[in-house]
């Protein structure tokens, strides 16, 4: 099960974040800097996989970008991978090439895909196409 | 109304924020548009309502709080418009969570949302369910979400799957009404449907026993065939990732495979046949084929035995472990790791990968693969292991040099086949990494080298070598300081050198030089100093001729700062000038530790006993002091003979466990197979200090630490066919044998009562058996006594093959004549009587003790009685 996503930029300021277990604010800031530290500072050559606390964290980065999800101890770290990849594909197809100021200033659309996508901490769908024609459907109804 | 049609308000302010080129800058802009958004709020007005939380969402991004925002997303939420609704549920899930009391309001407008005719309503309602549901809301609306789960409409149904995930893992007791439910979602076509369902199958199937059953029972073979479809279908372009279609459904489907097989033989079989399909085929040159390899391998190590296809996974494992990512060689050093509990021999087949790994710049992978090493040691190829492990501590980074070392330690430790490499691979280690290695490894070290008494000259010539180079490792430091403390006599007359060795030169002085240095370095710690200071003393013994020199240094130390220097200082200097008469045997060599007790008590297997259970406290000098010295040689300790003992028929190997400890390496007697000998022949070897025998016995059982092979070192066996260390021993009587008695019987020797009678004792009195002795000095010895066993059978029936043994402690000496019969009729028909003569060495400072153990066979069964004697007269 997916603990929580988060988008950060190598300065550490957060473009998403989505929990899908319950914390403070305070402990979400502390988690926030934790894992923006440990993966700043990795080698590119280094696995993409962290221990975090008693979970792990998956991460990937994308131009100036750290997409890290965490999950539990016991889940598959590869498929994790794929579907991080999944995601930018995703948004970068909406977005038509996708940048960071894209999605700071669209961070709503940006939530809306991710809740198409992931649900309860799983996968609700792996086809890129039905994501996006469902993101078109709900666009026209605004 | 779309709220950011007009555009600007949004954008302006994110613009704005953006914009600001300090903190304090941007601070202020938030605060005045959370103002702003305050009145508004205030206001009432609802036209802008979804404007001002987009807003708030976005500096709640920024990190600012936001509480105030909360009722506003209630309000949202109830309006009827779909994008308000939107709007408010984005920041119901972002602004809340489940632990927060407002979500409590917002039910009732979820049920409503739930039964909206607008189905893109309901996705919504569904959606901040599954995200943020506490466990009261998920009683209140699972009943809805279980309608929903049949819904027509795809999306639907695969949010409803999902958000009923939730549920059961928040109100698990509520599992039994979706599992209906979730089986019918398997038939689905849909891929998202069919992953949610799956999903919602795998999650039920954890929390619920009959659950799984349930699915075990109907739902395999359906499981089994959707996977088989997937994996032969043709080329999907919407679900394709790598040239597989939909791993991601794949990887579900195994995961739920694996739930479903573990602990069931039947499901197991079942699923051979695709596992296997999956394993093979499935190409492995991208991350997504390896994604799914991975899953397939999880489940095939998880399911019941099926050896071939568990074969097929550990070569798909040794394939990863050489693939160039290193995602793919952590992924596989971990499952490793859990394959090696059911086929060690497999993975010993990539022994030389992991070793690789081992070298990795990575730290997960160098951790992970150490670990593994750690696993794979066995006896054969323990030596080629160590010798990689320390070639790379050498190298390696500080950080990882702890965890190396402590594992190298181990390994060692645990398997080491002979004592010499033992000491060569630890004085590696301590050179390398000395200061990490942890107190016990270098105790159970020093335990070693004492008992190794043939390698002592090659063991402190070599760490006086080591120690000149690697002066800076502390633990390093403190073996070779007291190494030289003990055996400095051996270091500077080159005694006991080995074949390989090279013949060093040291004279006294260079000894002490090395101590000296030891003390007054800056950066040795108080034990060290401590330890160097015992060493000096015993050092001061040893070479008389700079006695004078090792005065002044002890001389100096009575100035130091550490209160525990000053005092040993103050004292070995008034030792070193006014008792000379005693120095050199209080500092006689240290009696050996017996390794097989102190393997056992270090292990903490051992109840609390009468001795003290201390690990040899080294930096105390010998004898000297309070009896940590006692668990040494507690020859007559009670305990020690039921862990040594092994269970042999022959009472011979019992006796010699008690007394056979200080006889070099004789002491772990562990499948000792010896020739049963009559019983009082052998027991006339073991005492008489000085004969070859008791070492023949010896050397059957010689064990090293834990593994008995004595052809890898000739030398330690020959060494005690000669004449185990007479000096040794009756030196070690005088100092060894001081405290131990007296730690042993409750009142210290009595003044000898030098009566001429000396009346009889009951020995030994148990319901069956009495045993009394009787004494009588022959003239003109007044050490020995001649002592009478009279044995009485106290039970109705006769006893057969009686034999009687004893042991006593090492100041005395004890000659047994022949029993008169063995065979003791019922009491009152007859007794048994054999003499027996004690020579006392230590007559007039301490008393007789005798332990003894008597056999015979009763009714056809054996039976085994022991006993000591305490009560013999004083003076004898």
């Amino acid at each position: 099960m997916i603990r929580f996503i988060l988008l950060q930029n190598r300065q550490g300021k957060t473009r998403l974040a989505k929990y899908y277990v319950p914390l403070e604010e305070s402990e979400k800031h502390k988690v926030e800097y934790e894992v923006h530290r440990l993966v700043v500072n990795r080698d590119a050559k280094f696995t993409n996989f962290v221990e975090f606390r008693t979970h792990k964290v998956i991460y990937r980065r994308y131009a100036g970008l750290f997409f890290s999800v965490c999950v539990d101890i016991t889940d598959n770290e590869l498929a994790y991978l794929e579907s991080i990849h999944l995601f930018v594909e995703i948004l970068d197809h909406f977005f038509s090439n996708v940048c960071e100021l894209d999605l700071v200033f669209n961070f709503h659309k940006v939530y809306l895909i991710l809740d198409e996508f992931i649900l309860a901490g799983e996968l609700q769908e792996t086809s890129k196409r039905a994501i996006i024609e469902r993101m078109s459907e709900l666009e026209k109804l605004e | 109304m779309n709220p950011f049609s007009s555009g600007t308000r949004l954008r302006d302010m994110i613009r704005a924020i953006r914009a600001c080129k300090t903190a304090a800058e941007e601070r202020a802009v938030v605060r005045k548009e959370c103002a702003d958004i305050r009145a508004l709020i205030n206001e009432d007005d609802p036209h802008d309502r979804h404007r001002n939380l987009a807003k708030l969402m976005f500096i709640h991004m920024l990190g600012y709080p936001t509480h105030f925002g909360q009722m506003e997303c209630l309000k949202l939420i109830a309006s009827p418009g779909f994008p308000e609704k939107r709007i408010g549920y984005l920041g119901l899930m972002l602004l809340l969570d489940e632990r927060q009391e407002v979500l409590m309001l917002v039910t009732n407008s979820l049920k409503q949302d739930l039964n909206h005719s607008n189905q893109y309503v309901v996705g919504l309602a569904l959606c901040a369910l599954g995200n943020i549901c506490s466990a009261e809301m998920a009683r209140d609306l699972a009943p809805e979400v279980e309608r929903l789960i049949q819904f027509r409409d795809p999306n639907i149904r695969k949010k409803a799957a999902l958000c009923s995930t939730r549920i059961v893992r928040k109100v698990p007791d509520l599992a039994e009404n979706f599992v209906n439910a979730a089986a019918s979602l398997l038939k689905e076509k849909h891929h998202g449907v069919l992953i949610t369902g799956v999903q919602l199958c795998y999650e039920l199937c954890l929390i619920n026993d009959e659950a799984l059953e349930y699915f075990r029972k109907k739902c395999t073979e359906g499981v089994i065939k959707t996977l088989r479809d997937i994996t032969n279908s043709a080329y999907q372009p919407e679900y394709d990732v790598a040239g597989i279609t939909d791993p991601f459904l794949h990887i579900r489907l195994l995961r739920l495979l694996r739930v479903i097989g573990q602990g069931d033989a039947d499901a197991s079989d079942l699923m051979t046949d695709i596992l296997a399909q999956v394993a093979t085929k499935t190409e492995s040159n991208k991350n997504a084929g390896n994604a799914v390899l991975y899953e397939c391998v999880e489940t095939i190590m998880a399911i019941e035995d099926t050896s071939s296809l568990r074969v097929l996974a550990i070569n798909i494992l040794g394939r990863f472990l050489s693939n160039r990512d290193n995602n793919i060689r952590y992924v596989a050093l971990n499952m490793l790791m859990k394959a090696i509990t059911f086929d060690d021999q497999a993975v010993q087949r990539h022994r030389v990968t992991v070793l690789e790994c081992v070298k990795d710049p990575d730290a997960s992978i160098r951790k992970r693969a150490l670990e593994l090493v750690t696993l794979l040691v066995n006896e054969n190829n323990v030596t080629q292991l160590t010798k990689e492990l320390i070639d790379y501590l050498e190298i390696s980074d500080e950080d990882f040099k702890e965890d190396l070392s402590a594992k190298i330690c181990f390994i060692v430790e645990k398997f080491s086949p002979e004592k010499l490499w033992y000491i060569d691979q630890m004085l590696k280690v301590l050179c390398e990494a000395g200061k990490f290695v942890k107190d016990d490894v270098w105790h159970a070290l020093i335990v070693v080298i004492s008992n190794a008494s043939e390698l002592h000259g090659y063991t402190v010539r070599a760490l006086y070598r080591a120690v000149l180079t690697y002066s800076e490792q502390e633990t390093l430091v403190r073996v070779a300081v007291w190494c030289i403390g003990e055996y400095g006599d051996l270091l500077v007359n080159n005694v006991g050198m080995i074949g390989s060795e090279d013949p060093i030169t040291v004279t006294e002085s260079d000894a002490v030089d090395v101590i000296e240095d030891a003390i007054t370095r800056h950066n040795s710690d108080s034990t060290t100093k401590a330890m160097a200071l015992v060493a000096l003393l015993k050092l001061s013994s040893r070479f008389p001729s700079i006695s004078e020199r090792i005065k002044d240094i002890i001389v100096k130390q009575k100035g130091s700062l550490l209160l525990e220097m000053q005092q040993r200082a103050i004292e070995y200097n008034s030792i070193v000038d006014r008792h000379k008469n005693i120095r050199s045997s209080l500092v006689e060599r240290m009696p050996v530790l017996d390794e097989a007790t102190f393997n056992v008590r270090r292990a903490g297997s051992f109840p609390a006993s009468a001795s003290t259970v201390a690990k040899p406290s080294v930096s105390l000098p010998n004898g000297f002091e309070k009896p940590a010295v006692a668990p040494l040689l507690d020859l007559l300790d009670l305990d020690s003979d039921d862990i040594l003992a092994a269970p042999s028929s022959s009472g011979a190997d019992y006796l010699q466990d008690l007394l056979g400890v200080d006889l070099g390496s004789s002491s772990s007697q562990f499948g000792a197979t010896q020739a049963p000998k009559a019983g009082t022949d052998l027991l006339l070897d073991i005492l008489s200090i000085g004969t070859p025998s008791p070492a023949q016995n010896s050397i059957s059982s010689i064990d090293l630490l834990s593994t008995a092979d004595v052809n890898s070192n000739p030398s330690n066996a020959l060494d005690t066919l000669s004449s185990p260390v007479p000096p040794h021993t009756a030196t070690t009587a005088s100092t060894g044998m001081f405290d131990l008695l007296d730690g042993l019987s409750p009142s210290p020797s009595k003044e000898a009562t030098n009566g001429p009678a000396y009346p009889s004792i009951v020995a030994y009195e148990s319901s069956s058996l009495k045993i009394e002795f009787t004494f009588s000095k022959p003239p003109g010895n007044p050490q020995t006594t001649n002592v009478q066993a009279t044995f009485i059978n106290l039970s109705p029936n006769t006893f057969t093959d009686f034999i009687f043994q004893a042991a006593v402690p090492k100041f005395l000496q004890l000659h047994l004549d022949p029993a008169s019969s063995n065979t003791l009729p019922v009491s009152g028909n007859g007794a048994i009587t054999q003499n027996l003569s004690v020579t006392n060495s230590q007559h007039g400072k301490k008393s007789l003790v005798m332990r003894m153990r008597i056999g015979y066979k009763l009714n056809g069964k054996d039976v085994l009685e022991e006993g000591q004697v305490s009560n013999f007269p004083c003076g004898l």
